[in-house]
Order: structure tokens, then sequence, then C-alpha cells
């Protein structure tokens, strides 16, 4: 498939905001002590970025004074679900932001915290489930698709939420965080490398044969049946040569799984506070590299039929 | 009321219980169910063995369908080095076999209005769907948000989004045509089927035995592209026989 960068933008920026309030909530809800105002200024963070990846996926439509219209079919389309939770979830985190300005009582807080861990669970899901419940896209049709969303998600949230608390000096949050977001991350690459071994090994269960129903063990295509572009020619090809490919793959395993992680062992077996603003910051373009990657090894069967020019 | 609070209103959600209060006769349902078996499909069968490759199809389906209601179908860059356009239906050339034996087969291939189009149901807006009374999947241009996600859905890639207009478009089995009462009663027909020279393609309903379609299907092995993936393409192809007059004489030997 052919990575969009709108959609790209969209499902890390929006996974890692999801991570970093699951993060703070889950603080909040064992009691940990924190700076109100820290806490404040890391769910705007966290709002921001869901915004940013809202309007990111604006960018991606056609018709965007339309774009409404995308809640009604919610029986059927994960896409629809998606488009409800969503602003639902930002509304979620706006009121939480807003509890804990006020200074609301402990009750409606608690509650409000896990909502927004239950609430990015169900973004999460329906988000991946847009790609996983494509039957035939067989590297997306697999539990693996939602595990890699949830858990990058939180691995990329959760230390950015180190990175946050190390650099304002939130040192009894940083010791909550610290083991929470290295587990995270360590379980995530575990997940990715089944992912990516899976792929690896899977067998296209359409061939030529298939797709046109000429039974001959040889059959090669002469004509695609035009000279010229289409939409058949870009939308579902990444365009970019198998090597660059491996190497986006590799860069992606390091900056988003082994750097952190070395890290974030660094950052754990001493005082320092730099490790988790750097594993941030390598995460962050590692981020895109993965999703990238997630769009360019799907092979969609419709390629079958778009293969030689003539 | 403005047109879009009224949208919402008639959404696909309350459309068959709405506005019954008022009226006797039984709303008429437009759009097919997932999943519901529906008494009328109409498609299209092709006949592998007389496909020539003309392209004639494929022109009188963009020259139809450009100036019709589901046009136009812009084309981008039209006389430039790079061109792109829009088209419903392709032809496409494969070679099987071994040399010296081998077989140059055309291949015409459009949407196959699948009785269980896994494009429809992922439609966030409910601009795709497939109509009740004959099977055939359409866009609603009107409602078309032009997200792509219906493309993905699409073993076959059967869908192309019309870049200028930035909604998705598809073959429509030309439905402009087919009911048109001020057309002759022999000219109600696609418009590739009425372009083939060979009679390569057939048009009708498989759902009715005595169809033409039907018995073509039925007598000569009609099959369905991509069975794996469970979509019961209406559409068929009647593969090629291997006649004493099509088997080439090194092979004979």
């Amino acid at each position: 498939m052919h990575p969009a960068f709108s959609i790209l933008f969209f499902t890390t920026l929006a996974g890692a905001a999801q991570g970093l309030l699951v993060a703070l909530a889950l603080a909040q809800i064992s009691g940990v002590s924190m700076d109100s105002r820290f806490v404040l200024q890391a769910i705007t963070l966290g709002l921001v970025l869901l915004l940013a990846g809202l309007a990111s996926s604006f960018l991606h439509l056609g018709h965007k004074m339309r774009a409404w219209r995308a809640v009604l079919m919610w029986r059927t389309s994960w896409m629809s679900r998606e488009v409800i939770v969503l602003p639902a979830y930002i509304g979620l985190t706006a009121l939480w932001w807003l509890a804990l300005y006020t200074g609301a009582d402990d009750a409606l807080t608690q509650a409000l915290a896990w909502a927004i861990v239950f609430g990015a669970i169900v973004l999460w899901y329906c988000t991946a489930m847009i790609y996983a419940c494509l039957r035939f896209i067989q590297e997306w049709a697999h539990w693996s698709t939602v595990a890699n969303f949830l858990l990058i998600g939180l691995a990329s949230g959760s230390v950015l939420a180190c990175a946050l608390a190390a650099s304002s000096g939130q040192a009894a949050l940083l010791s909550t965080l610290a083991p929470w977001a290295t587990v995270a991350t360590l379980l995530a690459a575990i997940v990715r490398w089944f992912s990516l071994r899976r792929n690896s090994s899977l067998r296209p269960a359409s061939t030529l044969q298939s797709a046109t129903g000429i039974q001959a063990k040889r059959l090669v295509q002469k004509s695609m049946g035009m000279s010229a572009g289409a939409f058949n020619t870009r939308e579902f090809f990444h365009g970019a040569s198998q090597l660059a490919l491996r190497n986006v793959r590799w860069a992606f395993v390091l900056g988003l799984f082994v750097l952190p992680l070395g890290l974030a062992l660094c950052a754990l077996s001493s005082t320092s506070t730099w490790p988790w603003a750097w594993a941030a910051l390598i995460q962050a373009p590692a981020l895109i590299a993965e999703r990238w990657v997630f769009f360019a090894q799907a092979k969609h069967p419709q390629n079958l039929y778009y293969q030689v020019v003539g | 009321m403005i047109q879009w609070l009224k949208d919402l209103l008639q959404s696909p959600l309350t459309e068959g219980q709405g506005g019954a209060a008022q009226d006797t006769s039984p709303p008429v349902r437009v759009r097919a169910r997932q999943g519901e078996t529906l008494a009328k499909q109409l498609a299209l069968v092709i006949d592998l063995n007389v496909c020539v490759g003309c392209q004639a199809c494929v022109t009188s389906c963009k020259q139809w369908n450009t100036s019709g209601s589901a046009g136009p179908l812009s084309d981008l860059n039209a006389y430039g080095a790079n061109p792109s356009g829009t088209f419903f239906n392709r032809v496409q050339t494969y070679e099987a076999g071994e040399f010296p034996g081998t077989e140059t087969i055309h291949f015409p291939k459009s949407c196959l209005h699948c009785e269980d189009p896994p494009c429809v149901p992922v439609c966030p807006t409910g601009a795709s769907y497939k109509r009740a009374e004959d099977g055939i999947v359409l866009v609603d241009y009107d409602k078309c948000i032009g997200c792509k996600y219906c493309a993905w859905a699409c073993p076959y890639g059967a869908r192309e989004l019309d870049e200028e207009r930035q909604v998705m478009t598809k073959c429509t089995l030309c439905v402009d045509r087919v009911y048109d009462p001020l057309l002759p009663e022999a000219d109600r027909q696609p418009a590739c089927v009425q372009a083939c020279p060979t009679n390569a393609r057939l048009f009708g309903d498989i759902k009715d035995p005595e169809s033409v379609v039907s018995k073509a299907i039925r007598e000569r092995g009609g099959y369905q592209l991509m069975p794996e993936w469970e979509t019961q393409a209406a559409n068929h192809y009647l593969p090629r026989r291997i006649t004493a007059a099509s088997t080439p004489p090194a092979a004979k030997e």
C-alpha cells in the first residue's frame, strides 16, 4: 500500500497522545503525588497532539466539508466508529483537564482517569480495526495489528511522559513511570518483532491464477490495459525499492525499541534525567518510520492485476 | 430545513422505518442490507474465448460514463508526458502456458458487483451502497468524502478515485442506460456490451435461471474471480475451451 503521510501522522500522534494520557491517568489512579501544574500541562500536550492528529486525518479526505457524514455508518464501518470515538475522547480529555483545573472532588477525577484509560483502549481498537478488518490484506488481518497499535501507542506515550516528568523534576512520578515505560517498550518490541517475522513468512492467498481464473502453471501479464498511470497504479504501491524498505525497517526497530530501551536502562541505573528526553526525541521519527513500514509491507491483491505496462 | 440536517435525519439508519406514519404503502428500500439475498442481481458474463482485446468496451464505457450521470471521468495531464485517467473498465492481456503452446488471453476487468461486496460496509458515510432492487453497487458522489477506504477494501482494484472531483468512482453497470425508457429496448444494455464486436460480454440477471447469463454460467462453467475471499462476485467469466482448431500445430505433434 502507498503510505499516506496524513495517516502516518494521525495514527502516530494520536497513539502517542493516548499513551501519554493513559500513563498520567494510571499514575493518578495509583495515587502518585504529582504537581498539579505539571499534570495540567502534560494533559494539554496530549490534547494538542490529539487535535493535530485529527487535523492530519482531515487532510486525507478529498471532501473535507462532508467529513461530518462519516459518523453515519457506525453499525458496519470501523472508520465511522473511529470518527465518533476520537472527538469523544478529545472531549473526555478536555473534561478531565477541567476537573483537575477547577479542583473537582476526588471521585469525579478518579472516574475521569478510569474513563481516559478505557477510552484510549477503545480508540486504539477502532483505529487498528480499520486495517485489521480488511481480510484480504493478510499482513493486517491479524490480532497483532491491534496489539501493535495499542502497545506502540502505550510505549511512545509513556516514554514521552517520562521525558516530561524528567525535564520538570517530577521525581515521584518518574520513579513510577520509568519501569512502566520500559516494560511497555519491551512488550511493543516483542509483538512488533513477531509481526515482522509473520509478515516475512506469509504466503499470499491470491495468485494470478485465482485472480484471473486461468488455470495454467505459467501465467504472466503482458499488459495491464493502459500505458499511463491510474489510481490503481499509485494508491496500492509504495514505490520504494526493497532495499529502502529493509533499511527503514531496521531504522525503526533501532529508533523505536533498541535505542530507547538502552537509554531507559541507562536512566534506571543512574539519576540522570537526560536519557528520557533523548529516548522521546529518537522515537518521534522512528514512529513515522514504523507506520510507513506497516503500510508499505501490506500487499494488496489488486496489485496482481497491475504488474506490467505492456 | 437545511439540507445537511435533512440528510442526517433521513440517514440510512432511519431509512425504512421513518415516514411510514403518513404513508400507508411500504417504504421503498434503496439499499440492500449486509448479507441480504436479493431476488435480482444484474451482472456481466465475459467470454474469454472470443475477447480479442480490441478495447472497444473500454472506450465506449469511458465515452458513455464521462458524458452521463456518472461523469465527468476526468483525465489529468491528458496530453502531457504522464497522463492519468479514470476508467471503469480495463482490458488486460495475459500469456498462459509454455512456448510453443502459449495462449494469449485478453481479460476485461471491471467492478464485479459482488453479492457480498466488501467495499460497502466499510464506507463511513453510506455513499457506497448496493441496490436492493437489482444488486448494482453504486457510489453516491454527493455523499462521498474521498477517504479511499472502499478502494482498499476491494480485492479486485475495481474502484478508481477521480482525482479532479476527489470522489470514488466505479462501474455503474450503466444504470442510467439499462432502465432508460427513452432508449429503444435493444439499446438498454451497458455501453460495453453494446460495443463488443465479438459478443464477448453478456448482460442479464444471474438470479433468473432462464436468463442468457445464467444459462452461459451453467452450461459453460462460468467462474468467479478470487473465490478465496468469498465476495460472491456477480460477474462471471467463461473459461477458454481448447478445441482441435485452436490447438497450435506444434502442440499436436
